[in-house]
C-alpha cells in the first residue's frame, strides 16, 4: 500500500496551478484534501504521472456567502463549511449533509469541491449539489466555464470536468422563500458513506401548499439520482400530505443495485423510508 | 507511595507513554533497514506455471528478488504444525513461499527486496506469475460437499474429525419428552489488530549471530522456530516483542513466513532487512477464524433441564492448519458452558477451504459454541412457555459441586473440571442490574411510543490460564530498583501494571521503583506466550513465586546483617525492618549490595561489599547460594481454572429501517481474584466492542471465486466508538484454588457471549428466530419479508402475542 511513482508539483497561484496541469495533460490529477485520492494511490487503484497540489494556492480557500447562495473555493475543507453560520443560515442543506460525511478528522482535510469532483455516487454533497442546482465553475490554461449540477456528474467516480481543467468553487443556490431542506441516511456505521440518502427540499405557494418537492438520494443511481415528487403530492398543506404516496412514487423510479452491505431490495425500501422522513421534515422546515 | 498494591484499581502505568506517542512499535524500529515486500497470489487457487522477474530488474533500488526456488534445506520446507492432534489426520501448512500450488488469495509466492518498500512495491508490481487456475474450495458447504478439494491428497476436504461423548446423548435424547433440531450459524471475522504483523531482523557476522524484532504475541517461540529453520544454535537468536499494537490471537501464529523469510535474508544479503505488513496483507495473509456451522439435537424434560444434547459441528479452518484444531475443539467443550447437559456428544469436522488460515481470535471458538447453548436455552424457554433465565438456572452446575468434571477433555489435553464459581448468584445479580424483571413494563411501555424493543442474555465460562508453564525473574538492584521479567509479550493488556502491582504487593517495595519486561528474549528465555487469558495466571502466579524467594534471600542476608531472626523482619516500602522496631532497619538496595559479596569496588555502594568491608565468620565462605538479590520461578498449572460471566443487552429494532441499536449493556463477571479491577473492566469493554463487530457489523466476504471482497477497513467494518454501547459492569470475586493467587484469566471473555446476547435481545423485538451471526440491517429487512412468507420461523411468543410485535416489513415503509 505505498504509491507508485510520480512528480509532485507544488504550486502556489492558480496560474501556475493551471499550467502545471495543463502540461501533464491527461497524465496529471489534482490533490486536494487527499481523502479519497491517497487511498486511491496507496491502493495502485490510480497512477497518474503528475500529482498537482493545490493545498498552497490560498487562493482558493475562500467561502463566500450572499443571499444567492454560497460559493465554496476548492480548498474549502468541509469543516469550514459545515461549521458557518452564515452558510448554514442561507443553504441549512450544507450543514445538514456535512455532518453526515465521515468524521472530523476526515472533514478537517476533506474539500467541498474535492468531493464533487470526486463524483462518489454514495458521497453527500453531490446530492445537495443535484437537488439544489448547484453548480461547479471550471478553470483551465484556457479559459473557465461554469457546469450546472446536472451535467457534472458522468458516472461512478466520473465528472464532466475536461483533462486540464481545475473546479475552482462550487455554487449552492440559497433555500428560497417559504421552502425548506432535509437531509437523512442509513449507514452501516456513525459517519460512513450511507447505503442510502435523500437530500429533500419542499417549497410551499402563498396558500401553504407544496407547490415543488425534489429529492436527491445518494447510493441509488450511478450519479445523484433527482426525483420531483411534486405530482405525487397532489399540491396540498403538509399535514394532509400523502407522504407514503410519494415514498411509493420514488420506490416505482429508482433502480438500486445491491452490494456487501446491502440488498437492491433493501435499498429501495430504505429509500422510499427516506423519502418520506426528509419530505415532511423539509415540509416542516418550510412553515 | 503504596506497596499493597494488589487489588487497586491503579491506573495503567504504560498509558502516559503509549498515548503521547512514545511507544516503539516495529516499524518504528530499523529505520535504515532494507524493506520486503510480496507478490501474492491474485487466485484462490491455482498452478504456478511461470515466474518472471524479468521486469522487476530495472528498478533501481531493487536488492534481491527470491522464489520458492531460491529456499535452501529447511527454509524451503513447509512451516511447522504447531499443535499436532490424534484426530487431525490431514494436517497441512504451507511452504513459506508458494510451491507449485497457492491455495488463498494472498498467499506469498514471491519475496521482494529492496532500498525502501515503495521501490520493492514497484518490483513486486511488475514481477510477472502466470497461473493455472484450479477450481477453488469457498464456504463451509461448498467444502463439505467435496465436489472439489483444496489439497488433493485430503479426501472430503476434512483434515480433522474428533467425537466426544459424555453418556449416551443419542439415547437420551430419543427417550425425552422434548426434542428440538435446529442448525446455527456463524459467519467469518478476524483479530484485526491495529497494528498489523511485523518483522525486523538483524545479521552480526562477526558474532554469527541474529536479532529479530517480530510483532509477536510469542517472542520465545518464534525464536526457536527460526533457530530451527536457519539451523543456528538457539543462543545465537534473540527474539523481541517491542510494544505491540494487539494481537487478539493472530500474533501467536508462528512462524508466520515472513520470520522465516526476512532473517533468512538478512543473513545471507549480511544487511538489516524490515517486513511491515499494510492491512491489505493483512486480510489476506494473516489469519481470520469463527466460521462454523451448528446442527444442534436436543432432548428436555418439563422444566427445562437438559436431558441430552447431540451438536455436529463443521469448522472452516482455512486453506491450512499450521495451529491444529484448537477452535473446534473449545467450542466442543466450552459449550456447555455453567451447565450440567446432560448426555452430551460433540462431533465436529474440520474442512479445508481456499481462504486464509483459520486461528485463535479472542474468544477462540468460545462465541460459536455460546451461541451454540444459549440459542438452546431460549429455544427450550420458548417452547416450553417459560422464562429464558428459568431454563438457565434449571440446568446450571451448583456451587456446592466444585471441582465440576464435564468428563471431556479441554484444549490442554487434560480433563475440562471446573474449579470454583456461582452461577445462580451470578444469575440473580444479572438479572437485577438489566432489570430482567420489570423488562415488560418496559416493553409496553415502548410499544406504546411505537418502539420496537426486546431483551436477551447469555451465559459463559471460559477455561483460562492454560499451561504449560511460565516463569518470572525477579531482581532488585543496588539503587533498589526492582527488575521483572517474564517471556511472555504484552500487545497492550497492562502487564507493566498489573505484574508491577503483584511484585509491589508480594515484596513491599514501592511500585514506582518497579520495571516490568516482557517478550524479550535476552532478558528470559523460557515462555510460552500470551493467549487463551493467560498471561496473569501464569506470569503473574511465577513473578509472585519468584518475589517470594527474592523476599527470603533479602530477609536472609539482612537478617544477617541487623543480627536478627529473618522471622522478625518485615518490609516496608523497600526497607527490611525488624518487626516493631523501625530502628533496626536496612535498605534493600543496601541488602542488594550486600548480596554479592565483592573484590572490586567501583562506587560508594559497591565498597560496602567487599571482602575486607563485609564481616562474617573467617571460616565460613563469603557466599551462602547464589550472588545478586534476585530470584527465578515458574508456575505451572495442572490444569485451566474456569471464569465466568453473564452479559444482558435491551436492544431496539427500527421497525422502518431493520437498524439495530443498543439501548443498554450488562456484564456480570467473575475471574477470581482481582489484580486491578480497572484493568479487567478495560479488557472487558474492549472484548464487548470485538464482540458487537462479530455481532452487527463484522464478516468476511467471500465471492464463489475465492475473492475476499471486503480487504479494507471501508468495507469491513469494525465498530467505531459510536456503535460500542456504554457497557455496566459488575464483578463477582470467586478465588481459583489452583494458583497461588486464586486469579483466573480476563482477557477474552468480553467478547464471548455478545453475538448469543444480541441475537437473543433481537430475537426478542422481532419475535423472529434468529439463527444466524452477525446480522446486518439488510438481513434484518429480509428475515422480516421472509417471516412474512412463512419462509423464516416466528418464535412462539411473537406466534401468540399480537402486533405490534410482528408489525409486517410490508407496512415498514409507513410510519404510524
Ligand atoms: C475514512 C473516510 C470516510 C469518508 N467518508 C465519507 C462520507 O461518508 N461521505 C463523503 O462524501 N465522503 C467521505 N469521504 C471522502 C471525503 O469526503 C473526501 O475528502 C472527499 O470525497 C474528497 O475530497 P478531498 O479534498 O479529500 O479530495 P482528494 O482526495 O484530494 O481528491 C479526490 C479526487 O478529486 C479530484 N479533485 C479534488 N479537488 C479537485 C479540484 N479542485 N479540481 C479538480 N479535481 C479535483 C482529485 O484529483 C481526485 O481525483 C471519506 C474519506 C475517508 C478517508
Amino acid at each position: 500500500m505505498k504509491p507508485p511513482p510520480f512528480t509532485y508539483h507544488a504550486p502556489e497561484t492558480l496560474d501556475e496551478a493551471l499550467d502545471a496541469l495543463a502540461r501533464a495533460g491527461d497524465d496529471g490529477k489534482v490533490l486536494a484534501g487527499g481523502q479519497s485520492l491517497i487511498p486511491l494511490l496507496n491502493m495502485r487503484l490510480a497512477a497518474p504521472g503528475h500529482l498537482i497540489d493545490i493545498n498552497r494556492v490560498t487562493e482558493l480557500d475562500t467561502v463566500e456567502v450572499t443571499p444567492e447562495g454560497v460559493w465554496a473555493g476548492a480548498l474549502a475543507r468541509h469543516a469550514r463549511v459545515e461549521r458557518s453560520d452564515e452558510a448554514a443560515a442561507v443553504q441549512p442543506l450544507l450543514r445538514a449533509a456535512l455532518r453526515h460525511v465521515a468524521h472530523p478528522v476526515v472533514r478537517n482535510r476533506g474539500t467541498v469541491v474535492g468531493s464533487l469532483a470526486h463524483a462518489d455516487p454514495a458521497a453527500e454533497l453531490p446530492a445537495v449539489l443535484a437537488v439544489l442546482g448547484g453548480s461547479v465553475e471550471a478553470a483551465s490554461s484556457r479559459g473557465r466555464r461554469t457546469v450546472p449540477a446536472a451535467e457534472f456528474f458522468a458516472g461512478p467516480l466520473e465528472s464532466s470536468l475536461r483533462r486540464g481543467e481545475l473546479a475552482v468553487r462550487a455554487f449552492f443556490p440559497a433555500l428560497p422563500e417559504r421552502s425548506g431542506a432535509a437531509f437523512a441516511e442509513v449507514s452501516r456505521r456513525h459517519g460512513d458513506y450511507a447505503m442510502a440518502g435523500a437530500a429533500a427540499v419542499v417549497a410551499l405557494d402563498d396558500d401553504q401548499r407544496v407547490c415543488s418537492a425534489r429529492v436527491a438520494y445518494l447510493s441509488i443511481a450511478a450519479t445523484p439520482l433527482v426525483l420531483d415528487l411534486t405530482a405525487s403530492l397532489d399540491r396540498r398543506p403538509p399535514v394532509t400530505c400523502d407522504w407514503a404516496a410519494a415514498a411509493g412514487y420514488a420506490r416505482d423510479h429508482i433502480d438500486p443495485d445491491g452490494d456487501i452491505h446491502a440488498t437492491a431490495a433493501y435499498r429501495r425500501h430504505l429509500a422510499g423510508v427516506l423519502t418520506e422522513r426528509t419530505l415532511r421534515a423539509a415540509a416542516q422546515e418550510a412553515l | 507511595m503504596s506497596t499493597a498494591l494488589f487489588g487497586e484499581p491503579i491506573a495503567r502505568r504504560e498509558d502516559p507513554r503509549l498515548i503521547t506517542g512514545q511507544g516503539r512499535y516495529l516499524d518504528d524500529l530499523g529505520g535504515g533497514a532494507l524493506e520486503a515486500a510480496f507478490v501474492r497470489s491474485p487466485h484462490a487457487h491455482a498452478r504456478i506455471t511461470d515466474i518472471d522477474v524479468g521486469g522487476a530488474l530495472e528498478i533501481e533500488g531493487l536488492v534481491a528478488i527470491y522464489t520458492w526456488e531460491d529456499l535452501p534445506g529447511r527454509v524451503g520446507e513447509p512451516l511447522p504444525l504447531l499443535i499436532p492432534h490424534p484426530a487431525l489426520t490431514h494436517g497441512r501448512t504451507a511452504y513459506p513461499l508458494a510451491r507449485d500450488v497457492v491455495r488463498h488469495v494472498g498467499e506469498p509466492v514471491v519475496m521482494v527486496v529492496a532500498r525502501d518498500r515503495y521501490l520493492a512495491e514497484d518490483a513486486a508490481e511488475r514481477i510477472r506469475v502466470t497461473y493455472e487456475p484450479l477450481p477453488p474450495v469457498v464456504g463451509i458447504e461448498d467444502a463439505a460437499r467435496a465436489e472439489r478439494l483444496v489439497h488433493d491428497d485430503v479426501p472430503g476436504n476434512a483434515g480433522a474429525h474428533l467425537v466426544q461423548e459424555v453418556g449416551d446423548a443419542p439415547g437420551a435424547i430419543a427417550s425425552a419428552p422434548h426434542v428440538l433440531e435446529f442448525r446455527l450459524d456463524i459467519e467469518r471475522s478476524a483479530s484485526m489488530p491495529l497494528e498489523g504483523r511485523g518483522v525486523y531482523a538483524r545479521w552480526d557476522a562477526d558474532d554469527e549471530s541474529l536479532r529479530v524484532y517480530s510483532s509477536t504475541q510469542t517472542s520465545t517461540s518464534v525464536r526457536m522456530a527460526i533457530a530451527a529453520k536457519l539451523g543456528l544454535p538457539p543462543v545465537k537468536v534473540e527474539v523481541i516483542a517491542p510494544d505491540v499494537g494487539g494481537g487478539f490471537g493472530v500474533k501467536i501464529v508462528h512462524p508466520w513466513p515472513e520470520e522465516v523469510l526476512v532473517p533468512w535474508a538478512a543473513r545471507l544479503l549480511d544487511r538489516e532487512i524490515k517486513w511491515t505488513e499494510d492491512r491489505r496483507e493483512h486480510f489476506v495473509s494473516a489469519a481470520h477464524e469463527r466460521a462454523q456451522v451448528h446442527f444442534v439435537r436436543v432432548g428436555f424434560d418439563d422444566e427445562g433441564r437438559l436431558l441430552g444434547l447431540d451438536v455436529r459441528i463443521q469448522h472452516d479452518h482455512g486453506a491450512y492448519t499450521p495451529y491444529g484444531i484448537i477452535v473446534p475443539i473449545i467450542t466442543s467443550t466450552q459449550l456447555l458452558g455453567p451447565y450440567k447437559p446432560g448426555a452430551y456428544r460433540v462431533e465436529f469436522t474440520s474442512l479445508y477451504t481456499n481462504t486464509v488460515i483459520v486461528t485463535p481470535y479472542r474468544g477462540a471458538g468460545r462465541p460459536q459454541g455460546v451461541f451454540c447453548m444459549e440459542r438452546t436455552m431460549d429455544r427450550i424457554a420458548d417452547e416450553l412457555g417459560i422464562d429464558r433465565t428459568a431454563v438457565r438456572a434449571a440446568n446450571f452446575v451448583q456451587p456446592g459441586e466444585f471441582p465440576y468434571d464435564q468428563g471431556l477433555v479441554f484444549q490442554d489435553g487434560r480433563p475440562l473440571i471446573y474449579d470454583s464459581g456461582d452461577y445462580p448468584e451470578m444469575l440473580r445479580r444479572t438479572k437485577e442490574l438489566i432489570g430482567w424483571d420489570e423488562f415488560g413494563d418496559r416493553r409496553a411501555e415502548a410499544e406504546r411510543q411505537g418502539r420496537r424493543i426486546g431483551i436477551g442474555l447469555a451465559c459463559y465460562v471460559e477455561g483460562t490460564g492454560v499451561g504449560p508453564y511460565e516463569g518470572g525473574h525477579v531482581e532488585i538492584d543496588s539503587g533498589g530498583r526492582v527488575h521483572v521479567s517474564t517471556g511472555l509479550t504484552s500487545q497492550g493488556q497492562g502487564h507493566q501494571t498489573v505484574f508491577a502491582q503483584i511484585t509491589a504487593s508480594e515484596l513491599g517495595v514501592p511500585i514506582e521503583d518497579v520495571t516490568v519486561t516482557t517478550g524479550d528474549t535476552r532478558r528470559f528465555a523460557y515462555a510460552v506466550g500470551t493467549f487463551a487469558s493467560r498471561a496473569a495466571v501464569m506470569s503473574g502466579n511465577a513473578i509472585a513465586l519468584a518475589c517470594r524467594k527474592v523476599r527470603e534471600k533479602a530477609l536472609r542476608i539482612a537478617g544477617e546483617a541487623l543480627e536478627a531472626d529473618p522471622r522478625d523482619l518485615e518490609i516496608v516500602d523497600g526497607v527490611v525492618r525488624v518487626k516493631g522496631d523501625a530502628g533496626s532497619s536496612i535498605p534493600l538496595r543496601t541488602v542488594a549490595v550486600l548480596s554479592n559479596p565483592l573484590r572490586y569496588a567501583f562506587d560508594e555502594e559497591t565498597r560496602r561489599a567487599t571482602q575486607f568491608a563485609v564481616g562474617g565468620s573467617a571460616d565460613t565462605p563469603p557466599l551462602t547460594g547464589e550472588p545478586g538479590l534476585e530470584g527465578e520461578d515458574y508456575y505451572s498449572p495442572v490444569r485451566s481454572t474456569f471464569a465466568c460471566g453473564m452479559h444482558a443487552a435491551i436492544v431496539e429494532t427500527d421497525p422502518d429501517t431493520a437498524e439495530v441499536c443498543i439501548l443498554r449493556y450488562t456484564v456480570l463477571h467473575d475471574c477470581g481474584r482481582l489484580i486491578n479491577p480497572r484493568i479487567v473492566e478495560g479488557q472487558i469493554h474492549g472484548g464487548v466492542a470485538q464482540g458487537v463487530g462479530g455481532a452487527l457489523y463484522e464478516r468476511m466476504v467471500y465471492d464463489e471465486a475465492g475473492q475476499l471482497l471486503n480487504a479494507s477497513f471501508m468495507d469491513f467494518l469494525m465498530p467505531y466508538a459510536t456503535e460500542v454501547p456504554a457497557i455496566e459492569t459488575g464483578h463477582m470475586e470467586t478465588p481459583s484454588p489452583l494458583n497461588p493467587l486464586g486469579i483466573k484469566g480476563a482477557g477474552e471473555a468480553g467478547v464471548i457471549p455478545v453475538s448469543a446476547v444480541i441475537a437473543a435481545a433481537i430475537e426478542d423485538a422481532e419475535g423472529i428466530r434468529v439463527s444466524r451471526m452477525p446480522i446486518s440491517p439488510s438481513e434484518l429487512f429480509h428475515l422480516r419479508l421472509e417471516a412474512e412468507s412463512g419462509a423464516a420461523e416466528l418464535t412462539n411468543r411473537a406466534r401468540s402475542h399480537p402486533a405490534p410485535l410482528r408489525r409486517a416489513a410490508g407496512e415498514a415503509g409507513v410510519r404510524e
